[in-house]
């Protein structure tokens, strides 16, 4: 009994030095968020710090305990994801729209027109002793006088006693510590002072020539109370509206736009827009038609292989089945790879070992999009049936052979009671799983963008390929470096993966009743 | 007694018996084992371009393998020992942490009733349906935001990696692991604790024994998973020196095959030799654990 009071204050003391560890570290992480201004996370941490405290400390809570450390990685990496899916997909995110409003507004305020008259000035340098440079310019109207250290336009008056003319040609010799440069030392700074746009009150300078700057207008600007942007070069005024600024007369919209909530635009997008519409829909079939051949061949193939293999005399037997369940211990990734050199059109042992010599035939096979399609299918089915031998050599071990014998007595022929006997019991077992391998090829990104990488590509389409897969399509459309990343419109996609997978696991369920088997399990 | 015609009948119904299957097995095999022959022959055929590649290599030899294991500072500046290191990092210790941290779930959902348990158990099954792929443009925009406060745990870190990685295992491996436990009769703890056990040393020091065959079943689908997944790794790693084999094998010969098929053979037979080799070891253990759940990737 001692010995167990002793062991549970082991464990007071240990709780207590962990969560006062957890809390520090929490805190300091706090704090540095705060100055960080990420909130955002502050909120998060604090509330997980919080739960884990209670957690540990109540006595109720005790079972919660084991499941701490799973629970943070899930609500962390798989729950917050899904949930900030569904925001991306809501939202316009992507290229030409990666800024916040805030941070466009002040992009097109940086954007300048020349007017058609504009007023020059002619400069002079001066550098100090730590090689800092300023300039003087003059307006050529005469009734402006500026000095700029390169960002800021400062308005001076040479009268000034700081600025010295000792030999009063009206060009000043130095001021403070500067000292005026002669053309030669300019031309030294050239490239330095090109970079320069100085400016004050909507007014920008930019050198034209070795000797002046001229004066730029911001081309736009924020009307704060009214929600628009002016354009100062036509008058024109634009309207935020989802994300772009668009005009209000003509059908102008500006560059860049920012990031917006769009409601259920991406959705309506796919199903709308003509860019999008048709490569999706051609997406979305072979989509279905890869995941079912995909399970139609392996399985076959498999279940074929089995059916001789089940035969207890056939000799070399342990021999067979080790060997052909190689490609499936390989990698996807590597055989995926290794069968994309295969199908080379040009070099490709396909082309020159097999069908040029035997066929006398060389099929560009990543050029033709039927051909590409086989070939993904024939990869798949090589590393993919292996899987279906396995699962159905055992679920032919567990058919009763007494079965076949009371059908051969009645007189049934092989295929007769391979119909009424082997497949109807075959697929109460085997059924769910072909209904998992479906799901699983859906999502069968590995073969079809490492072998095709989703090509060749369809015609009129930007991002989409003829042997795409939805993932691989989703994956082009936010990281394929091919023309404009979309954010929001590969979330869109996702989610409608998503929804998919969801109906299709919710007829697995009902077709095997697992659901209310783990209900009553649970 | 020579007769040729019962010689002839009698090799026919041999035949049609169960010498045609072997005929089957023998096409079968040849589909089978035909790519896996090129591409060892490839490995150590000298002439290490694809069209010039031939079934029996003149003069065989291993320099493509010494260049495999020389890394940055073979012909082709490709890390590839490196990336192999990273790849067998990272399927270990997602497959470790996240064994354990399942076990864990497993356990309490197993042994304890409390209120929430049952939604628990299902919100689990429900979340782990989303395939945490699809997320892929979240993981990314959550670890760039993770990064500009953390850079070790952000893009392009292993670490970073490593949590997404372990978010990911954790659904279905609970309930497999549940299912095991709930099968290990309870009067086992019940006399430990008797004896003045708390539930977690019963835990660590009567359940995790049992358990291990199923433990190392999903330590190996877990590593398994890791080591073949490229679209994760290749969205979240961005230095070569990052790189998993996956992703760093695919950029090294996208675009490249002819001229490095012989040195990619190497590297591509390197690369898979551990993961058939723990297959082959385990394999009926590996496709019960695959049958009850998901597919290998």
């Amino acid at each position: 009994m001692t010995n167990l009071l002793n062991e549970n204050n082991y464990g007071l003391f240990f709780k207590l030095i962990f969560l006062g560890l957890l809390d520090a570290i929490g805190i300091w992480a706090s704090v540095l968020l705060y100055f960080q201004g990420a909130y955002g996370f502050i909120v998060a941490l604090l509330l997980g710090a919080a739960t884990i405290n209670y957690v540990f400390l109540s006595d109720r809570t005790y079972p919660i305990r084991y499941m701490v450390p799973g629970l943070i990685f899930l609500f962390a990496f798989v729950v917050y994801p899904i949930g900030y899916t569904f925001y991306l997909s809501t939202t316009n995110y992507g290229t030409g729209h990666i800024l916040s409003k805030q941070q466009a507004i002040e992009s097109l305020k940086g954007q300048y027109y020349q007017p058609e008259d504009p007023v020059s000035y002619s400069f002079e340098a001066y550098k100090n002793n730590q090689g800092d440079i300023k300039l003087i310019l003059q307006s050529n109207t005469g009734d402006k006088t500026y000095l700029t250290g390169g960002e800021k336009l400062t308005e001076v008056n040479l009268g000034n006693e700081r600025f010295v003319d000792s030999d009063e040609d009206g060009t000043i010799e130095s001021f403070g510590d500067y000292e005026l440069m002669s053309r030669t030392e300019v031309i030294g700074v050239l490239q330095k002072l090109q970079k320069w746009k100085p400016e004050a009150n909507g007014v920008a300078l930019q050198m034209s020539n070795l000797t002046t700057f001229d004066q730029r207008i911001s081309r736009y600007e924020y009307l704060e109370e009214r929600d628009r942007i002016r354009d100062r070069q036509t008058g024109e005024l634009f309207r935020p509206e989802e994300g772009t600024f668009v005009s209000t007369t003509t059908d102008r919209s500006l560059e860049p736009g920012y990031k917006a909530t769009v409601g259920l635009e991406n959705f309506s997008r796919i199903f709308t827009d003509p860019m999008i519409t048709g490569p999706f829909l051609r997406v979305f079939t072979w989509t279905f038609i890869w995941a079912f051949m995909s399970v139609l061949t392996t399985f076959v193939l498999g279940l074929g292989i089995a059916i001789i293999l089940n035969d207890s005399r056939l000799r070399l037997k342990p021999l067979y089945k080790g060997l052909l369940i190689l490609p499936y211990a390989i990698p996807a990734f590597i055989s995926a790879l290794i069968w994309r050199g295969f199908f080379n059109t040009n070099v490709g042992i396909i082309n020159t070992k097999l069908l040029q010599p035997l066929l006398g035939l060389s099929p560009a096979w990543f050029q033709d999009p039927l051909l590409a399609k086989v070939a993904v299918l024939i990869v798949n089915l090589w590393l993919g049936f292996p899987y279906m031998m396995v699962v159905c050599l055992g679920a032919l071990q567990s058919i009763q052979p007494e079965l076949y014998e009371v059908a051969k007595v009645d007189g049934a022929s092989p295929f007769q009671q391979f119909r009424k006997i082997t497949l109807p019991l075959l697929m109460v077992s085997v059924g769910p799983l072909l209904i998992g391998s479906f799901a699983f090829n859906f999502n069968n990104f590995n073969i079809i963008f490492l072998v095709t990488r989703g090509e060749p590509p369809i015609v009129g389409a930007t991002t989409a390929g003829s042997t795409d897969i939805l993932i691989s399509y989703t994956y082009k459309l936010a990281f394929g470096g091919q023309g404009a990343t979309q954010y929001g419109l590969a979330a869109a996609i996702s989610i409608i993966i998503f929804l998919i997978i969801g109906t299709i696991s919710a007829i697995n369920f009902h077709y095997t009743g697992a659901l209310e088997e783990m209900s009553e399990n649970v | 007694m020579f007769n040729t015609k019962s010689i002839f009948k009698r090799f026919w119904s041999w035949f049609s018996d169960r010498g045609f299957k072997h005929l089957i097995m023998f096409a079968v095999l040849a589909f089978v084992l035909y790519p896996i022959i090129w591409i060892i022959s490839a490995s150590v055929n000298p002439v290490g371009s694809l069209s010039a590649q031939s079934l029996v290599p003149d003069n065989p030899t291993l320099e493509n393998y010494r260049l495999f294991f020389l890394g940055g500072a073979n012909k082709y500046d490709a890390p590839f020992l490196l990336w192999l290191w990273n790849s067998l990092k990272l399927s270990v210790l997602t497959g470790l942490i996240g064994t354990a941290m399942s076990a864990l779930a497993a356990y309490a959902f197993s042994r304890f009733r409390f209120t929430g348990r049952r939604t628990g158990l299902l919100s689990l099954l429900l979340v782990q349906l989303f395939p945490q792929m699809l997320a892929m443009v979240a993981l990314y925009f959550l670890l760039l935001q993770i990064g500009d406060l953390a850079p070790w745990l952000g893009l392009n870190t292993h670490t970073g990696l490593l949590m997404v990685y372990l978010g990911g295992s954790l659904g279905f491996h609970t309930w497999l692991l549940k299912g095991f436990f709930d099968s290990i009769p309870h009067s086992l703890e019940e006399s430990a604790q008797v004896d003045g056990a708390s539930h977690f040393q019963a835990f660590i020091r009567i359940i995790l024994p049992l358990a291990r065959p199923m433990l190392a079943v999903i330590f190996i689908l877990t590593m398994i998973f890791v080591y073949s997944d490229f679209i994760l790794a290749s969205i979240l790693l961005q230095d070569s020196s990052q790189y998993t084999l996956a992703v760093g094998l695919k950029l090294f010969i996208f675009g490249s095959y002819n001229q490095r098929w012989g040195i990619f053979a190497a590297a591509a037979l390197i690369g898979a030799l551990p993961i058939v080799a723990i297959f082959l070891s385990l394999q009926d253990q590996i496709v019960a654990g695959l049958t009850q759940g998901s597919v290998k990737g």
